[in-house]
C-alpha cells in the first residue's frame, strides 16, 4: 500500500471545457490544475453551475476536454477515441451513482458482474467474483434479489460492489448518499471509508459538509476554478 | 460474449411479453403466408408438371390435313393424307427413337349389360413406350398381333370402372365394340387429366390393323389419322422436326409453293406455357406475401426504436461501466434478430400447419420445399439485420452523460 500511495493517479493540467451554446461558447471549466496520488480521499465541492459535474465527466472518461491534459495512472487520456474511454471506465474507474444505477431487470449478482461482461469474463468467474463483491459489501445471500426489493442504502451497497469488481484504480462517486437519510449515510460513508483504508483512491462529489468532512482532502469549485484544495483539519474528520 | 448477451436479448424479450408478442406477429404472419404461398404456388407447378410427364416427353405429334366431302372441309385430322408407309419411313430417320401411328375414334363399348363411349385407340405396340404408358396387369400386344389383326385391348382405368363392377378382373374376359367381340389382355396404369381437362385414361387401346378393319371402316386403308413421334432428347427435338417435315413433304410429293398436308405439333411447348404461367403464379404470390413481411420488419424496427427510447438510461449506466459502442450496438441488433427470427419459426411451423390444413381440406397439392422454407428464414434474419440496424445504431450513438442524465 505504501508504495502504490506514492502513485499518480491523476495529475490534470489546464484542464478545461468549453460547451457551445446558442449565446456562443460557455466556459464551464476554464482551466484547473490538480494532482491526486493513490490511496487519497478526495471530496469535491461547489455549488451547481460550479464546474465541478464537468470536471468528474472528465475524470470519469465520460467526457472529453476543450483544452488541457489529463494524465490517468500516468497515461495521458485527454484526446482518447470513445472505445479507449470505454475499456478505461471499465477497467481503471469504478462508477457510484447518486441514483444507484442498478438495471431494475437483473438480480443483484448479474448486476455487479456487468463489468465483467464487458471485460469479456466467462459466466462461471464472472458470477464467482460478484458473489464475493456482494459479500465484501455485507450483501451475502441476496445475490438472486432483484434491486427493487432491497433498501437504497443497500441498493448502493451492490452499486459499489459493481465499481468494485474490475480492482479500478479509482473510484468515482458522485453525490453517492443524495438520495439515502442520514443514517444510512453514515453506512455508506463508513464502507468508502473501510476501502479507502484498504488503499482504494475515493474522488467524492458532495455538497454536503457533513458529508465532505469524511474525506481527507477538499477540493472546492467556483466559477469553472478551483477556489480552496485543503485537508480536512483533524478534529472534523469523522470517526468511524 | 455471445451466450450472455443472448441471455439478456431473451430476457428483454421477456420483459414487456405484450409487446414482443404483438411485434412478433408482424414476422409471424409475414412468414407464415411467405411459406403458405410457396407451397399452395410450387404445389400447382408440380401439378401441371406431373400432367406434362404423362403426356410423354419428347414427342412430336404429326396429324393429318384436311379434306373435302362435299364441299365442306372436314379440318384437321380427318384428311387421308398420313400413311403408314409415313411411318415407317419416319422411324428410319436420325435421332427417332419411337414412332406409332395412331388411329382413334370414340365408339360404344358393351360388357354384359354395360355400355360405356369411350376413345378406341388403335395403334401398334410402341404408342406405350411413345406416351410412357404402364401396364398395371396383363400384358401389351405384339408387332404379330397387328399384323394378324388379333382381337385384343388393353383398357383405361375409367373404362374399367363404368364397364365392370369393382373387384371384378377384366383380364380375359370379352367387350365388344360394334359388334365385335375383343379379349382384354391387360389394364393400363391411370394418367389422369390432360392439361385441357379431358380424362386420358377414359379410352382403350387396340391393335390399329384390328381397329381399321373392324371397327372404322376406314374408307383408304393404310391411312391415318395422326403418327406419334418420340425424339432421342429435348436437344433433338427442332432437328427431328425439320427431317420430318422436310421427309414427309417429299413423300406426299408437294411442290414449294404448297402447304403442307400435315400438322406437327409438339406437346410440350404448350406443356412448358402452363408450366411457366404457374410458375409466374407462385412467383406472385410469393412476391405478394414478401410484402407482409416488410411490414412486419418495420414493425421491428418501430419498436425497436420506442425500446432505445425506453432504455436510454439503461445505455447510459452500460456505458459508463465500459459498454463500447460496438457493444451496445451488438445488444440492441441481436434483440431485433432474436424477435424476428423468432417470429420466424412460429411462422413457419404456422405456414406449414396452414398449408397441412389446405390440403387436407381442398386436396389441392401442396409443396413444401426446403429451399422456400430457408428462403423466409434467411429473409426474416435479414429483416431482423436491415430493420435492427438503424435503432441499433442510435442507442450506440448516444452520449453517455446526456444518457446517464435521461429520466
Amino acid at each position: 500500500m505504501a508504495e502504490r500511495a506514492s502513485d499518480e493517479i491523476i495529475r490534470v493540467v489546464g484542464l478545461g471545457k468549453s460547451y457551445i451554446t446558442a449565446a456562443g461558447p460557455f466556459p464551464a471549466l476554464k482551466g484547473v490544475d490538480l494532482t491526486i496520488r493513490g490511496g487519497e480521499y478526495v471530496a469535491v465541492m461547489g455549488p451547481s453551475g460550479s464546474g465541478k459535474s464537468t470536471f468528474m465527466n472528465l475524470l470519469g472518461c465520460l467526457d472529453t476536454p476543450t483544452m488541457g491534459d489529463y494524465f490517468l495512472v500516468g497515461r495521458n487520456v485527454a484526446h482518447l477515441e470513445s472505445d479507449e474511454l470505454a475499456i478505461l471506465r471499465n477497467r481503471t474507474i469504478g462508477f457510484v451513482f447518486q441514483g444507484f444505477n442498478l438495471l431494475p431487470r437483473m438480480s443483484l449478482e448479474d448486476n455487479v458482474a456487468l463489468p465483467l461482461v464487458y471485460t469479456r469474463i466467462e459466466r462461471e468467474p464472472r458470477r464467482k467474483k460478484a458473489r464475493e463483491m456482494l459479500a465484501k459489501v455485507g450483501l451475502e445471500g441476496y445475490a438472486q434479489s432483484l434491486p427493487a426489493r432491497i433498501s437504497g442504502g443497500q441498493q448502493q451497497r451492490v452499486a459499489i460492489a459493481r465499481a468494485l469488481i474490475n480492482s479500478p484504480s479509482l473510484i468515482l462517486a458522485d453525490e453517492p448518499t443524495g438520495n439515502l437519510d442520514s443514517h444510512t449515510s453514515e453506512e455508506i460513508m463508513a464502507l468508502f471509508r473501510e476501502l479507502n483504508e484498504e488503499g482504494i483512491t475515493i474522488v467524492l462529489v458532495t455538497h454536503e459538509h457533513d458529508i465532505a468532512v469524511h474525506a481527507k482532502r477538499q477540493v472546492r469549485f467556483l466559477d469553472g476554478l478551483i477556489v480552496s484544495d485543503v485537508l480536512t483539519p483533524a478534529h472534523e474528520v469523522q470517526p468511524c | 460474449m455471445l451466450g450472455p448477451m443472448l441471455g439478456e436479448a431473451w430476457h428483454a424479450m421477456g420483459s414487456n411479453k405484450l409487446r414482443t408478442a404483438l411485434t412478433m406477429l408482424g414476422m409471424v404472419i409475414g412468414v407464415g403466408s411467405v411459406v403458405l404461398m410457396m407451397a399452395i404456388g410450387q404445389g400447382a407447378q408440380y401439378a401441371v408438371e406431373q400432367t406434362i410427364s404423362t403426356m410423354g416427353s419428347n414427342l412430336y405429334v404429326i396429324i393429318a390435313g384436311w379434306t373435302q366431302v362435299s364441299g365442306a372441309r372436314t379440318g384437321g385430322g380427318y384428311g387421308f393424307t398420313l400413311r403408314l408407309g409415313d411411318a415407317d419411313a419416319i422411324a428410319e430417320l436420325d435421332d427417332v427413337v419411337t414412332v406409332a401411328p395412331v388411329h382413334q375414334v370414340a365408339q360404344q363399348i358393351v360388357y354384359g349389360s354395360k355400355n360405356w363411349n369411350a376413345n378406341i385407340v388403335g395403334t401398334t405396340p410402341d404408342y406405350l413406350d411413345a406416351r410412357s404408358w404402364a401396364l398395371v396387369s396383363g400384358h401389351a400386344f405384339t408387332d404379330e398381333d397387328v399384323r394378324s389383326a388379333t382381337r385384343v385391348a388393353l383398357l383405361g382405368k375409367t373404362v374399367i370402372e363404368n364397364l365392370f363392377d369393382p373387384g371384378e378382373d377384366p383380364l380375359g374376359k370379352i367387350i365388344r365394340v360394334r359388334n365385335t367381340p375383343f379379349e382384354v389382355i391387360g389394364t393400363l396404369a391411370p394418367k389422369g387429366q390432360n392439361l385441357d381437362g379431358r380424362d386420358q385414361d377414359d379410352a382403350i387401346v387396340v391393335p390399329l390393323s384390328t381397329a381399321q378393319r373392324k371397327i372404322f371402316g376406314v374408307p383408304f386403308a393404310g391411312s391415318v389419322r395422326s403418327i406419334m413421334v418420340k425424339a432421342e432428347s429435348a436437344e433433338a427435338m427442332p432437328l427431328v422436326e425439320k427431317s420430318v417435315i422436310a421427309l414427309l413433304r417429299q413423300r406426299h410429293r408437294l411442290r414449294e409453293d404448297q402447304e403442307n398436308d400435315f400438322y406437327i405439333r409438339n406437346l410440350a411447348a404448350a406443356a412448358d406455357t402452363a408450366a411457366e404461367t404457374t410458375r409466374v403464379m407462385s412467383l406472385l404470390l410469393g412476391a405478394i406475401a414478401s410484402v407482409s413481411l416488410l411490414v412486419g420488419g418495420i414493425g421491428i424496427m418501430n419498436i425497436m426504436l420506442v425500446s432505445v427510447t425506453e432504455r436510454t438510461r439503461e445505455i447510459g449506466i452500460r456505458m459508463a461501466i465500459g459498454a463500447r459502442q460496438k457493444d451496445i450496438l451488438a445488444q440492441f441488433l441481436l434483440e431485433a434478430i432474436m424477435l424476428s427470427i423468432t417470429g420466424c419459426l412460429i411462422g413457419l411451423v404456422l405456414g406449414i400447419g396452414g398449408a397441412l390444413l389446405v390440403n387436407a381440406l381442398t386436396n389441392m397439392v401442396i409443396v413444401i420445399s426446403g429451399g422456400s422454407v430457408l428462403v423466409a428464414f434467411a429473409v426474416a434474419a435479414g429483416v431482423g439485420v436491415f430493420f435492427g440496424f438503424y435503432p441499433a445504431r442510435k442507442a450506440a450513438a448516444l452520449d453517455p452523460i446526456e444518457a446517464l442524465r435521461y429520466q
